[in-house]
């Protein structure tokens, strides 16, 4: 891939499986995928795809005895995550690499008002009065469009909607300027006017600031709206990685095709939409070569033997699939 | 939010996965050979013990163990390994019919309570509550005592003073599953209430109810023995292993034995349920199941 | 499509009890506040609105799952609200429902045989060898087979358990169905699967459906008509083209302006509306949206707005267009 140097965050070849009753899953497949600095990267697929795993690999977020990574390296400016001592680790996550989830009450803790635990993050990274930090935590709910911001500060997690709790958790982690903020479906619980408040937020706070986004969604409109570029997942393997204009206006891969009719067609008068024929394979066997296979359209033949590889087919679109050898 | 139970399709392959997870987890094995021991010392009683458990010989009272006699003997000349062998089969039979008639009774009791809420949830479990602020065992012996000693009527008892405790588990239950699709699916569908009671609620509830059961089986036998202890439950010649331990109890200093070896069963026993229980709730639990 | 209204809806209101933690009672969750409509035979109503909109409880208010406080409902012209027992059994045959998860609406400890055979038992319907062919029927028509009939519903995917959730709906013979977010919980490629068979079953049979989503674009695809909800009550109703053609009330105005369009060209502000929803217990005054209107007047936070035609079939409660 190019730019290696600029790369903030670089995934390498990554493959992970989970230990389950039922026999090994492979989750991660030969991941890879780079983000530069002051980008917004999409990471998007269906349910099962990996993206929530890859994402909290890189924080090394997932307890190793049922999850092992297996192979690969996730290179953040420069140094391989997965082989830092953990108090490096734990350096990193909160400063460098911050991390908001889909619901926020996992990372608020419930007995404490919303005040403390903002402070509290406050006084991790700066050491300051009590007034000065309450005045940061005002400016930090400002920020995110928070109205009566000191009434707020008086109030419990579970008083908040889930709309008000996502931003603040925003508010805390970008409070000490990370590199890169990954949000993994940070809005898929709200409803589509929430949504879009918070879309917004994101997208201004961390241009302003720099921060390097990487979004993880299922949702195809809400990375047509938010992210610069776009990684398609499907069953653990990276299928697909463009610009997002390029990906909606030609995208390559048969899975990313679909995807992107299943959803365009709601918007025009069609009377049959455009579906995906069967079902997500299973992780503990999964297909051979490419584990889309049995659901292609145009299923060639070195398909079920031979996983295809990411390459880049264009400058800037890289693709893993038969269809374009390289 | 609650999801229900994943079972692994159908009963046969739930219990061999069951099976299979157990037997990777160190004190579910321990607690399964433990109760899978007793259980076979209580079926083979009959052909396996020495000597007949009620028999009188007086000629060979109180001796040592050794010998012929691994336990060593009673005041009336009786082998105590094969009165502990037969005990063990009067204890699991208890330990089954308190599991058996507390845990039906008490499951049905929670799901109408949790099911319908309201008054008769309100009736119900402050019913359970007043049998459950008496100490178990002070109640079973009020009762036992009302009733007349005898082991059929400890039993009854014992068995009494578990019930809320499963009416309160599955009550639990029931409010959560009670809130989940399926149940307003069947009540769309035009089923009963108590249809979906038996059909749907109580199904769902077996898993805890197990976990439970096992842990009860233990504590009634231990109850019972206790009963048995002051006079209330099995009586003499009864081989039961806390009646025992009230006859031994005087010979305490010089015959050891006599108390000691029943008591060690009893003690094994409960350790062995508990432990099983403990595992079987961790396997049962359907996050992990998956 | 004939013009008899299949399902009339008038005044109806649900209000719950408000828990304040530690049991402390807070006031009245007023869940439904007043909502009339009228589905007709062979169409689909769509309904739409946020969470905390009321949507789903009119749906359980429909199908008697939910006791209304206030209000009627009528099915074919004959008065649903306060049947009770075997007339109402009777009826539940002909009104069904399709629930959104599909993992919790299936018992998963049930046979997929069972779970789509046991209301024909229940309602007496069919029995034993008859019954088993009825629901072989009903698995072929949503796209099942027979090797599926004695599996659980763990061993399938998600958008087959919706079809089977479906499929038990379909058994007794409905007439009118309610679809309570039927495709929120899927992925978006079984999504297009399982609208599209909701939509041949529609044509095949000639169904009545009320289908709740906070989906718009998934509504604008299935339904006839419209109404968008709002805090309980109803705040635009109309046929699907003009409503996404011109729609009038300022939410659903920005319902639509806040929707993203899977477009990377079509890129805009979607912090379209400030603040959020007030709880259904702290109820504003007057017309419940004016604190977050871009367009209110004084007498909005005073009076609550009446409801106005403005077009055929269009109604909108709001004092703009008064």
């Amino acid at each position: 891939m190019a730019g290696l140097t600029q790369d903030l965050l670089r995934i390498e070849d990554l493959s992970a499986e989970f230990r389950t009753y039922q026999g090994v899953a492979k989750v991660l497949n030969q991941v890879s995928l780079s983000l530069r600095p002051g980008e917004i990267l999409g990471l998007v697929g269906e349910s099962g795809c990996g993206k929530s795993v890859t994402a909290r690999s890189i924080l090394r977020l997932i307890p190793e005895p049922p999850f092992k990574i297996t192979g690969g390296r996730i290179l953040f400016r420069g140094r391989d995550v997965l082989k830092l001592p953990s108090g490096e680790l734990r350096r990193l996550r909160g400063n460098s690499i911050s991390m908001i989830f889909q619901e926020p009450m996992s990372s608020l803790n419930p007995v404490f008002t919303v005040g403390n635990q903002m402070m509290e993050v406050v006084n991790l990274h700066q050491r300051v009065g009590r007034t000065r930090a309450r005045e940061i935590c005002l400016e930090m709910l400002h920020q995110v469009r928070l109205p009566d911001a000191d009434r707020i500060l008086g109030k419990y997690p579970h008083e908040l909607s889930g709309g008000m709790r996502q931003r603040v958790m925003i508010a805390m982690e970008l409070s000490c300027r990370p590199d890169l903020l990954i949000a993994d479906e940070p809005t898929t619980a709200l409803d589509v006017t929430i949504q879009g408040q918070i879309l917004t937020i994101l997208a201004e706070l961390t241009r302003r600031k720099g921060v390097s986004v990487l979004f993880i969604t299922h949702d195809m409109s809400v990375i047509a709206q938010l992210c610069d570029r776009v990684a398609v997942m499907y069953a653990g393997m990276v299928v697909e990685i463009a610009g997002v204009r390029d990906l909606f206006a030609a995208p390559l891969h048969p899975y990313t095709r679909g995807l992107i009719s299943s959803i365009t067609g709601l918007e025009e008068e069609t009377d049959h939409l455009e579906h995906i024929p069967g079902v997500v394979p299973s992780l503990i066997d999964p297909p051979g070569g490419c584990r889309f296979h049995p659901r292609c359209d145009q299923e060639l033949d070195p398909c079920p033997r031979l996983a295809p590889r990411l390459i880049p087919v264009e400058p800037g679109h890289y693709l893993a699939c038969h269809l374009y050898p390289g | 939010m609650k999801t229900a139970v994943l079972p692994k399709g159908g009963l046969r392959r739930e219990l061999a996965l069951t099976l299979r997870v157990l037997s990777r987890n160190p004190s579910a094995l321990g607690g399964a050979v433990i109760i899978g021991f007793m259980a076979l010392m209580a079926l083979t009683s009959g052909l396996l013990a020495p000597f007949d458990p009620i028999t009188i010989s007086l000629g060979d009272r109180l001796l040592a163990p050794g010998g012929v006699h691994l336990f060593g003997t009673d005041e009336m000349g009786r082998d105590i390994l094969s009165r502990v062998m037969y005990g063990a089969r009067i204890s699991l039979r208890v330990g089954v019919m308190v599991v058996l008639f507390a845990g039906v009774l008490g499951s049905i009791i929670g799901a109408v309570a949790g099911y319908f809420g309201g008054r008769i949830d309100n009736l119900i479990m402050r019913t359970m509550d007043i049998i459950l602020s008496f100490p178990s065992l002070v109640l079973a012996m009020a009762l036992a005592a009302a009733m007349g000693p005898s082991l059929t009527n400890a039993v009854m008892a014992v068995a009494f003073v578990m019930i809320p405790k499963f009416a309160r588990m599955v009550r639990g239950e029931a409010l959560a599953v009670k809130e989940l699709p399926f149940i307003a699916a069947a009540r769309v569908s035009g089923a009963k209430d108590f249809w979906i009671i038996f059909h749907h609620l109580l199904p769902n509830c077996v898993n805890s109810v197990i976990v439970l059961a096992t842990l009860v089986m233990g504590e009634s036998i231990l109850v019972a023995a206790a009963l048995s202890f002051i006079g209330l439950g099995a009586q003499p010649p009864t081989p039961e292993w806390g009646a025992m331990i009230a006859v031994g109890r005087k010979y305490l200093m010089d015959q050891w034995w006599y108390a000691t070896f029943p008591g060690l069963f009893i003690l094994v026993t409960v350790i062995g349920f508990n432990i099983l229980g403990d595992a079987l709730r961790d396997v049962l639990d359907p996050r992990i199941r998956r | 499509m004939s013009l008899t209204p299949v399902i009339e809806v008038s005044g109806l209101k649900k209000y719950f009890p408000a828990a304040a933690g530690w049991g402390r009672s807070a006031g009245l969750l007023k869940a439904v506040d007043g909502v009339s409509l009228r589905i007709n035979q062979g169409e689909t109503l769509g309904l739409v609105g946020e969470s905390g909109s009321g949507k789903s409880t009119v749906g359980n208010l429909i199908l008697r799952l939910v006791e209304p406080d206030q209000g009627r409902v009528l099915f074919k012209g004959r008065d649903l609200t306060f049947l009770k027992g075997p007339p109402l059994r009777q009826v539940r045959r002909k009104l069904q429902m399709v629930f959104q998860d599909p993992q919790s609406s299936l018992d998963p400890r049930m046979t997929i045989r069972k779970i789509v055979g046991y209301p024909l038992e229940l309602n007496r319907l069919a029995r034993g060898r008859e019954a088993l062919q009825r629901v072989i029927g009903i698995l072929d028509e949503v796209g099942l087979g027979e090797e599926h009939l004695y599996r659980y519903p763990h061993e399938f995917s998600g958008g087959q358990r919706q079809r089977i959730g479906i499929a038990r709906s379909l058994v007794t013979g409905p007439e009118f169905i309610v679809f309570d977010e039927p495709t929120s919980a899927l992925d978006v490629s079984v999504q297009a699967q399982i609208l599209n068979l909701i939509l041949d079953l529609q044509k095949s049979h000639g169904y009545t459906y009320l289908f709740i989503s906070h989906d718009l674009p998934v509504v604008r695809h299935v339904s006839h008509r419209v109404a968008v909800m709002y805090l309980g009550t109803l705040v635009e109703t109309a046929p699907k083209k003009v409503l996404f053609a011109g729609p009038y009330h300022p939410y659903t105005q920005a319902l639509m302006a806040s929707a993203p369009k899977p477009d990377p060209l079509k890129r805009r502000n979607l912090a379209v509306i400030t603040g959020d929803a007030p709880s259904s217990v702290n109820v504003p005054p007057g017309c419940r949206f004016h604190p977050r209107c871009p367009r209110a007047r004084p007498v909005c936070s005073q009076e609550p707005p009446p409801d106005l035609k403005v077009g055929p079939e269009h109604t909108v409660r709001c004092h703009l267009y008064a």
